[in-house]
């Protein structure tokens, strides 16, 4: 299992040579949404309307911060479950976004549509709030405020700690690792 | 009969909520060391390493643990001859979970349940807790005080089974529900178990069985052992830290059983995340 240094947006090139259970630094801008703006953001797509951000080589975290204290960009912004999302993310894949950050298992079409289109699925350290929280040098809200701690967010990061669950292979971490360590009685 | 003013009692729960946002409880952190030595795979060592650097990042920096900081969850044991002066309890206890979520910079995470909006600008700043009265003998007020995330309580559930289930269908029941929820409720967690009582009654006991301390063993002999059993059959699961494969998915497994109806045997499945945040006050 390797470790990689990645700047976003990140491109084929960089996600096609991830395999399952590698380590990855990300660095550079990533978005945040998580349920009620993911709902939008599909919407647009669907209607052909501009998104507030690029999606081309995009990584989406799925996070809702805690306000951040006087002097900090962010506060507590470790990743929230992530099956909520898996309506919305084959599509967010097809229009170019590159990679997403959350945590627990992803159903079978978003793991194909990792597949299809070089997208990755990385599992950051849920509860880690603190710590991930520290990676993250600048954020601004751009879109939904009214959303509150789900508010779409441009983030900047510096060496931000994940590990890919689903790679462009078809792998899964998640099953990998419970069948090596699984006792069958 | 005593009386404790309103402000006393709206303090102490806000320093309650405001310790447990960035202080892992000591019997969590030291659970978590012995489960990163005895954990076999090194993705999961790895894992559970960065959960105890956030908590000491936490600690030293006063930052939340996570960002989810979940909805208050309290239990609060009344004594009879206690009042108190110059308002109602369960408004006391709202005012201080109020004052501590805004403090202490913690996320509202309440919500009207269809529209989705959020409820801190109507409310109140993650309003209303959720609390359960019990009345007591004494002229004491015991609060107990849980911050209680989404990842874990979302992957809860309950059931009644016949009787004749017995303790192996609890068992299985209970694997069952771990096995599905994977790495989705934030392993290595702690895994409250409510047998007995009504439906409500079980489900209830099986969200305060969370607040148990770790170190503490179950009083009734029979009991700690199906804990124990119920543990080692969660372990050879074999999810891991966060899912990602290993030997420690779940730190504890707490019971709380009550007598039940002769037709029913209600078991419900309560689940804690591994940053477990809990306290307890006596006023």
């Amino acid at each position: 299992m390797a470790t990689y240094t990645l700047t976003t947006p990140l491109t084929s090139e960089d996600t096609k040579q991830l395999v399952a259970g590698d380590t990855v630094l990300l660095n550079g801008t990533i978005f945040t949404a998580r349920d009620a703006a993911h709902s939008r953001l599909v919407d647009l797509i669907e209607a052909g309307e501009e998104l507030p951000f690029d999606l081309e080589g995009s990584v989406i975290y799925f996070v809702g911060p805690t306000p951040p204290k006087p002097g900090d960009p962010i506060g507590s912004a470790g990743p929230t479950t992530s099956y909520r999302m898996d309506s919305f993310s084959p599509t967010m894949l097809k229009n170019g976004s590159k990679g997403m950050i959350g945590k627990g298992k992803r159903n079978q079409a978003v793991k194909d549509a990792c597949v299809d289109y070089d997208g990755i699925y990385f599992g950051a350290t849920g509860g880690a709030g603190a710590l991930l929280g520290k990676q993250i040098r600048s954020a601004e809200v751009i879109a939904y405020p009214e959303l509150g701690p789900e508010a779409v967010r441009k983030i900047t990061v510096e060496d931000f700690p994940v590990t890919v669950v689903n790679d462009t292979k078809g792998n899964d971490i998640y099953q990998m690792g419970r069948e090596q360590y699984e006792v069958k009685s | 009969m005593r009386e404790i003013e309103f402000d006393v009692v709206v303090k102490a729960v806000k320093d309650m909520i405001l310790h447990c946002g960035t202080d892992l409880p000591q019997d969590t952190y030291d659970a978590l060391e012995a489960a990163m030595e005895a954990e076999k795979s090194p993705v999961s060592k790895e894992v559970i390493r960065q959960i105890l650097e956030n908590a000491n990042i936490a600690k030293d920096e006063k930052r939340p643990l996570c960002q989810d900081t979940g909805l208050a969850v309290f239990f609060v044991n009344v004594g009879e001859d206690v009042r108190i002066k110059g308002g109602l309890l369960r408004d006391a206890i709202n005012k201080g979970t109020e004052e501590g979520y805004t403090e202490g910079y913690l996320r509202a995470s309440t919500c009207e349940p269809f529209s989705r909006l959020n409820l801190k600008d109507t409310l109140g700043y993650n309003l209303p807790a959720i609390v359960h009265f019990d009345i007591v003998k004494g002229d004491k007020i015991d609060i107990e005080y849980a911050a209680k995330g989404g990842g874990s309580e979302n992957v809860s559930r309950a059931k009644v089974f016949p009787p004749a289930a017995g303790k192996d269908g609890i068992v299985e029941y209970v694997k069952e529900v771990i096995s599905d929820a994977g790495g989705n409720p934030c392993p290595p967690i702690t895994v409250g178990v409510g047998i007995g009582g009504t439906f409500e009654k079980a489900v209830i006991s099986s969200k305060h069985a969370l607040f148990r301390d770790l170190e503490t063993k179950n009083e009734d002999p029979e009991m700690d052992e199906l804990e124990q059993r119920i543990l080692t059959e969660i372990n050879n699961l074999g999810i891991g830290a966060m899912g990602m494969g290993g030997t420690k998915t779940a730190l504890a497994v707490h019971i709380e059983s009550n007598p039940c109806h002769i037709a029913s045997l209600p078991v419900s499945v309560n689940v804690q995340c591994h940053s477990s945040r809990h306290t307890h006050i006596t006023i």
